[in-house]
């Protein structure tokens, strides 16, 4: 038997790497992508006080910092049993649309995007923001520093620190919006919505009108049939800061709806002595394996799950896109939601869908006469809720949860977290095995294509391992050893 | 090859906030882009480990070095980069004293797998599976590296040139730093800290104090600040008076007191032995003149300080790895021990 190691970053811990087996007759056996590090929060939260789990927790990762931030505080928020005051929530939402917008453009722009906008078999050299910027302009390069920068500004403002925020307490935010803030952050907005405008149209010409990336986004490549998660309003719309949790099986029936608060009554992490990483699932299917379908309890949790989870869109231009996104697969509305795409690639446009939504809320919020109110603070009882504390938030790469259990002194006993890239661990091995199957038949390998798809199908998930694996030259560098039975080494792919 | 100096990113355990910092340099970055050849963090991969040892010592100019050291690997991309770069400079409070992830030396390495593997509330482990350093699957066998018992900081493992603090530091303080780099300007002593000032946070925040003494701590949940005044003295436990100037007060700013994320000021060795000496001059345990017994001057100081539960944790955030608090040898390998269990 044949062994295939990609090691994206190789050897490097906090990192992924790939392990693809190969059988007798040089075909795809088994994948496995395996988590090589624990940095283990969940045991140094142990102890600490609970009002710290806010900026503790958010150096779990520094690119979406916001989203453990929001997620900590409002976990706070259900141990205190605090209602925060309107205002206080809806300050954070607005924190946390000008957060979903900036990050959703890097992904587009600087990460996944050059792989449709400059083309998936475009040079690697080439695939990456300056060729970006070379097919849509330097327009459109600045454009996005300027969106990136702008939105910082703004978060900088509202939660303290650009990055790595601050302002979160249970039952408020530290501080209120002036109302000279209040119109700064109404024009970040509008331009916000012109710019989430923008990349919808800049997508529909140089992806949706060329034939070529049509298929790809329409063809069976990392097509898999699994359960979709997003957290929706009463109205059943997607909604990023709140809500309930819902999930869809394959045919979009909904299978699931319950508050965070529930969550461990309907996932579970699944233990493998090959990774550091857990593997969630859907309790109530139970775990089949790494397997599509209505009796597998994979999960997805991306923005495309999202949107196959909503019902419709809360803003009317963004809700225009979902409809369109929808009628470009033919899906057909059933029992008030359209049948759900699992082609994942449109998970890229999904994730610009989810941009104007954000933009288009983020104004909405902006205009709300509330937004200035000084009243951002809810003192509690300080009576800690014995069944622990849960917060729940749609980070950009899936539902993230956190959970908290402290004692009479405020001193965390119990953490629990559950990632956004975490739910997506076992989709994303079913992504890369596909894409293993595809380029390796009896033996032959397809290197540069195997390279490529490899990193699409990372990419699509824009998981946090991606953090590290992409730079700002947009390239994944990947080994590639083909090792023979006895586990010799055969030959050495490589870029990087 | 370009004849640019070389500008390396290397990321060890970290979150990625220290690159996000330069990201953040938003159009400044092109200046940066033009002036250095940019080795970002993959071009220092094992994909390139290659060219990075191909090249002569000293070859890159600067290696902006963030993360704590916590793997094998993160050691050995240490020791080699040292080599490799004329200056190694230890790039945000993770590098320099082991940031967030050294909260970890608190707790054992088994403590950290029972928690993680064994009791979570969402656990599916009837069989009670840690991660193995080695797996035998169907197909064949998987490695994992160990994980480490210690956290340690980059001057624990190799010696450093200079020293740039804050979790993450102040994109303006990067932009001061590679300006300086730029200019070809003459350096402070090796050694020194570089893109912060000398003095604490309390000297750049706009609070007003009024040397008050503080009869009662509070956490932040339990009291609305009053806007103007400074934290320490209403009560709060503001690091600020512990923690080196240089972000410009903006945790105080938004009415969150200072998480001490720029480490300890000039001439102060310990950061958590700063707060707590300054706890002492602050704190009012009423009249004590009249008190015969000691017991009770304990009892009083005791009562003020059950208010701070987990002091070091609070005091020492960003601090648990730095070197007052290490107990082996420098460069230390951790290799001896092989297994998860």
């Amino acid at each position: 038997m044949k062994t295939v190691t990609i090691d994206p970053i190789t050897r490097l811990e906090g990192h992924g790497r790939i392990e693809i087996f190969l059988d007798d007759a040089g075909n795809v056996a088994n994948v496995y992508f395996q988590v090589p590090e624990l940095r283990g929060f969940e045991q140094f939260c142990k102890g600490r006080p609970v009002e710290d789990m806010p900026v503790i927790t958010n150096r779990i990762c520094g690119v979406c910092p916001e989203a453990h931030h929001m997620a900590a505080t409002k976990a706070l928020d259900d141990l205190f049993q605090v209602e925060p005051p309107p205002a206080a929530k809806k300050v954070r939402e607005l924190f946390y649309m000008s957060f979903y917008v900036t990050d959703h453009a890097t992904h587009f722009y600087v990460l996944g995007g050059p792989d449709f906008i400059v083309g998936p078999d475009a040079p690697p050299a080439e695939r990456n923001i300056l060729g970006v910027i070379g097919k849509v302009g330097l327009e459109t390069g600045k454009q996005v520093i300027a969106c990136r920068a702008r939105n910082h500004e703004i978060i900088r403002q509202l939660g303290g620190r650009a990055i790595h925020p601050t302002a979160g307490v249970p039952g408020g935010w530290s501080r209120s919006i002036t109302p000279e803030l209040r119109g700064e952050i109404e024009t970040v907005a509008r331009q916000n919505v012109d710019f989430a405008r923008f990349s919808l149209k800049a997508f529909a010409d140089l992806v949706l009108a060329n034939p070529a990336y049509r298929d790809l986004i329409l063809s069976d490549v990392y097509l898999h049939r699994t359960y979709s998660m997003g957290t929706v309003d009463a109205a059943n719309q997607l909604n990023f800061y709140d809500g309930l949790i819902r999930v869809v099986d394959p045919e979009g029936e909904e299978t699931l709806k319950y508050p965070c608060r529930e969550y461990t009554q309907h996932i579970a992490e699944r233990v493998e002595p090959w990774t550091y990483l857990k593997f969630p699932y859907l309790k109530k299917v139970g775990w089949k394996g790494f397997v599509d379908g209505k009796e597998s309890g994979v999960y997805m949790a991306t923005p495309l799950s999202r949107l196959n989870a909503s019902d419709r869109l809360a803003t009317p231009l963004a809700n225009e896109e979902f409809e369109k996104f929808y009628a470009t697969f033919g899906s057909q509305r059933v029992k008030g939601r359209y049948q759900p795409v699992h082609h994942r690639l449109a998970t890229h446009w999904a994730r610009l869908i989810e941009m104007l939504y954000a933009a288009e809320r983020m104004l909405e919020l902006a205009q709300d006469p509330e937004i200035t109110s000084p009243e951002v603070r809810r003192i509690p009882s300080g009576a800690i809720n014995p069944a622990g504390g849960i917060g729940s938030v749609e980070a950009p790469r899936g539902t993230l949860t956190h959970h908290y259990e402290a004692d009479s002194r405020g001193l965390v006993t119990r953490a629990n977290l559950i990632v956004g890239t975490t739910n997506n661990y076992a989709p994303i091995v079913m992504s890369l095995k596909r894409a293993a199957e595809k380029m390796i038949h009896g033996g032959q390998v397809i290197e540069e294509g195997l390279l490529n798809r490899i990193e699409m199908g990372f990419r699509l998930y824009d998981p946090c391992f991606s953090c590290a694996t992409h730079a700002l030259p947009g390239q994944m560098p990947l080994t590639v050893n083909l090792r023979d039975a006895r586990g010799e080494l055969v030959r050495t792919l490589r870029r990087g | 090859m370009s004849q640019k100096p070389k500008l390396a990113l290397y990321w060890a355990s970290s979150c990625g906030g220290c690159e996000i910092a330069v990201a953040n340099l938003h159009e400044k970055i092109l200046a940066v882009a033009d002036f250095f050849d940019f080795m970002f963090s993959p071009c220092l991969l094992d994909t390139k480990c290659k060219d990075i040892e191909a090249l002569p010592d000293g070859a890159i100019a600067a290696t902006l070095f963030n993360g704590a050291i916590r793997t094998g690997e993160n050691e050995k991309m240490a020791h080699l980069l040292r080599r490799k770069s004329g200056l190694l400079i230890a790039y945000g409070s993770c590098a320099i004293g082991g940031g967030i992830p050294a909260l970890s030396n608190l707790h054992t390495r088994d403590e950290h797998l029972r928690t993680v593997y064994l009791d979570s509330p969402t656990l599916d482990n009837p069989r009670q599976v840690i991660p193995q350093t080695e797996t035998r699957v169907p197909e064949g066998e998987l490695e994992l590296p160990r994980f480490y018992e210690r956290v340690q900081n980059l001057s624990e493992v190799v010696p450093v040139d200079y020293f740039i603090p804050g979790c993450p530091p102040e994109t303006d303080q990067v932009w001061n730093v590679l300006q300086v780099l730029m200019s070809g300007a003459a350096l402070p002593p090796r050694g020194s800290v570089l893109g912060a000032g000398d003095s604490s946070v309390c000297d750049e925040c706009a609070r007003k104090r009024t040397d008050k003494t503080v009869r009662e701590f509070h956490r932040i949940w339990e009291i609305i600040p009053d806007p103007e005044q400074c934290l320490l003295e209403q009560g709060l436990l503001c690091m600020g008076v512990a923690t080196r100037s240089g972000c410009g007060g903006k945790c105080p700013s938004v009415n969150m007191p200072c998480i001490g994320c720029y480490g300890p000021p000039a001439g102060v060795y310990d950061q958590g032995a700063k707060l707590v000496s300054t706890l002492g001059s602050i704190m009012d345990i009423a009249p004590i003149r009249d008190l015969k017994d000691e017991q009770e001057i304990y009892k009083r100081v005791d009562q003020v300080l059950e208010r701070i539960p987990d002091l070091a944790g609070v005091a020492c955030k960003f601090s648990m790895a730095s070197p007052t608090r290490t107990s082996t040898s420098s460069g230390e390998s951790q290799d001896d021990e092989n297994r998860n269990d």
